[in-house]
């Protein structure tokens, strides 16, 4: 449809780039599909086949009726108590890593504006024992967050054992790269007027943190950190399945064991489990903002 | 007031202490003389990475494969949390705007209400189950490789995916289906011109996000015998091969923030 000039003229002017990025992307995103499908030995036809099918038939019928004997949920307490623990405790150890290089990390703070410029104009030394600290938490941060988790407890196993403790550690220094970087996020947005007016008494650095800044975005910290304990909650799970703990490792004995009815009870408590994590973080979050 | 204010950091500091004592977490005990010796000690194992062109040409088809079944798994989720978003979103189902000049009777009704829950519970299945569970169920019906790691991650994200497209579709704002509505557009006319143009670039955001998440997830079902670069980890681990672990812990950091990236890049230019 034609629009009419006024309307034409309002529009971002249609360079080359216009039109050759829906190109581009749909040769690319054609190509991807096309290499993926291949790679990734689609065979939608070994769905129906007669073994599968068996196979998906056995693994149905197994799993009713689900087993909750008493005897069984007993032996679930531990594992279960021990997968909110590990979540708990990873979560903990995240923020004691993710705080203090979300600070380094947090360019305001560290070497750009107001808070940076006077200091720093007019003395390329200064300006780089202020840099260096700043890219070096950035780079922590990108490797601790962008390894999963899951690789970090098999490392872990190897250095401290089997155990939960393993899942802990795990959890803290991948989920601290991820709570670094977001807090770092929530730090450089934040309103810069406070921390002017703080500083225009002569207040310092950590005195324009701690009065300035921090009020500020506590509520948005602790909010992304509650969400963050959600997603350690099931992470911690996972983990039990390389020996880390909890509930994970319970779900891989059975399955190994083609128990299909104590499966469905472990996937039933976890879901309860992640529900009820949910809801009190919910309210929690509610409570703050 | 006064209490509350008191007893929400008390009972945290109690629920940290209980999770300290259960995990046997031992921070004395990982950074003192001896920990610190031990991790320095695989620290060094880890080095030099082992970088011969052989490995790396192997590398290099692993990581392709953990693109590939995030790739593949991802575009499945979409396809499943779209097919089933519509009959999860109350708005468009049997509520609000659209039906409140409503012809039919009440057995439709119940129906339509009928349809929305059976929706709602199945994506809640899908969500329920971790995606290592579906994976382990997969490799049983179809047998090891990246294809049942696809399948997990496409039903399990596809449940975490339906449940955020139908928060969106509720979301929506009613004045334009009402004007729509009113101008005598049919229900698929308001569907099409109305709900599809306002959540489509949400759909879209919210499924580039999950792509960020899926190339990690698709390492972990590497595990379970998914294939690429987690099965591979998992191999050089056991066999305390510590000098290809590095290299392959390089591919999964390269692979990773190259996904982060192409996210990123793609909801800025797409949005």
């Amino acid at each position: 449809m034609p629009l009419p000039k006024p309307f034409e003229a309002a529009l971002p002017s249609s360079d080359h780039s216009r039109f050759l990025f829906p190109i581009l992307f749909g040769i690319c995103f054609a190509a991807a599909f096309v290499g993926s499908w291949q790679l990734a030995q689609i065979q939608p036809g070994l769905l129906f086949e007669a073994e599968g099918r068996r196979n998906m038939g056995r693994f149905i019928t197994g799993m009713f009726p689900p087993d909750l004997s008493l005897n069984f949920l007993r032996f679930l307490v531990v594992p279960f108590f021990e997968t909110i623990q590990i979540s708990v405790m990873g979560t903990v150890l995240a923020i004691a890593i993710g705080f203090p290089l979300s600070l380094l990390g947090t360019a305001s703070l560290a070497h750009t504006g107001m808070l940076n410029d006077l200091e720093i104009a007019g003395s390329p030394g200064r300006r780089l024992a202020r840099t260096l600290p700043y890219v070096l938490a950035r780079a922590v941060m990108s490797v601790f967050r962008c390894i999963p988790e899951f690789v970090w407890a098999f490392m872990f196993v190897r250095a401290v054992g089997l155990g939960p403790f393993p899942g802990v550690l795990a959890i803290g220094v991948s989920y601290g790269g991820m709570l670094g970087k977001v807090y770092s996020e929530i730090l450089e947005n934040l309103e810069v007027q406070p921390s002017e007016a703080l500083q225009a008494t002569g207040a310092s650095r950590w005195k324009i943190l701690v009065y300035g800044m921090l009020p500020q975005a506590l509520p948005q910290l602790v909010s992304y950190t509650l969400y963050r304990w959600e997603c350690a909650v099931r992470a911690s799970a996972i983990l039990g399945f390389i020996g880390a703990g909890g509930l994970g490792q319970q779900i891989e004995l059975s399955m190994r064991m083609f128990n299909f009815h104590e499966v469905v009870t472990l996937v039933l408590i976890l879901f309860l489990l992640v529900a009820a994590v949910d809801f009190l973080s919910a309210r929690a979050r509610k409570a703050i903002v | 007031m006064r209490a509350a204010t008191l007893l929400v950091p008390a009972g945290i500091l109690v629920l940290v202490l209980w999770s300290w004592h259960g995990t046997r977490f031992d921070p004395v005990g990982l950074l003192g003389a001896d920990g610190r010796a031990q991790m320095l000690a695989y620290a060094e194992k880890l080095f030099p990475p082992d970088l011969s062109p052989d490995l790396l040409r192997k590398v290099a088809y692993w990581s392709l494969e953990t693109f590939a079944i995030s790739f593949m798994g991802t575009l499945l989720s979409v396809t499943v949390a779209l097919a089933l978003v519509f009959f999860a979103s109350r708005n468009l189902v049997f509520a609000g705007v659209l039906f409140e000049v409503d012809g039919a009777g009440q057995p439709t009704r119940i129906a339509r209400i009928g349809l929305f829950v059976a929706a709602k519970a199945l994506l809640n299945l899908l969500r329920t189950v971790p995606h290592i569970v579906w994976a382990l169920i997969f490799v049983f019906a179809v047998g090891l490789g990246p294809f049942p790691g696809v399948l997990a991650l496409g039903l399990h994200t596809g449940g975490v995916l339906g449940k955020l497209f139908a928060e969106v579709v509720e979301d929506i704002e009613t004045q334009p289906l009402a004007a729509l509505q009113a101008a005598g557009a049919s229900r698929p006319q308001v569907f099409f011109y109305g709900v599809l143009p306002r959540v489509l670039p949400q759909f879209l955001a919210y499924s580039l996000y999950r792509w960020e998440v899926n190339i990690r997830e698709a390492i972990i079902l590497g595990y379970v015998g998914a294939g690429g670069l987690g099965q591979q980890i998992q191999i050089a681990i056991s066999l305390f091969l510590e000098n290809k672990l590095l290299t392959l812990i390089l591919a999964i950091y390269l692979m990773v923030t190259l996904v982060d990236y192409l996210s990123a890049y793609l909801r800025r230019r797409l949005l």
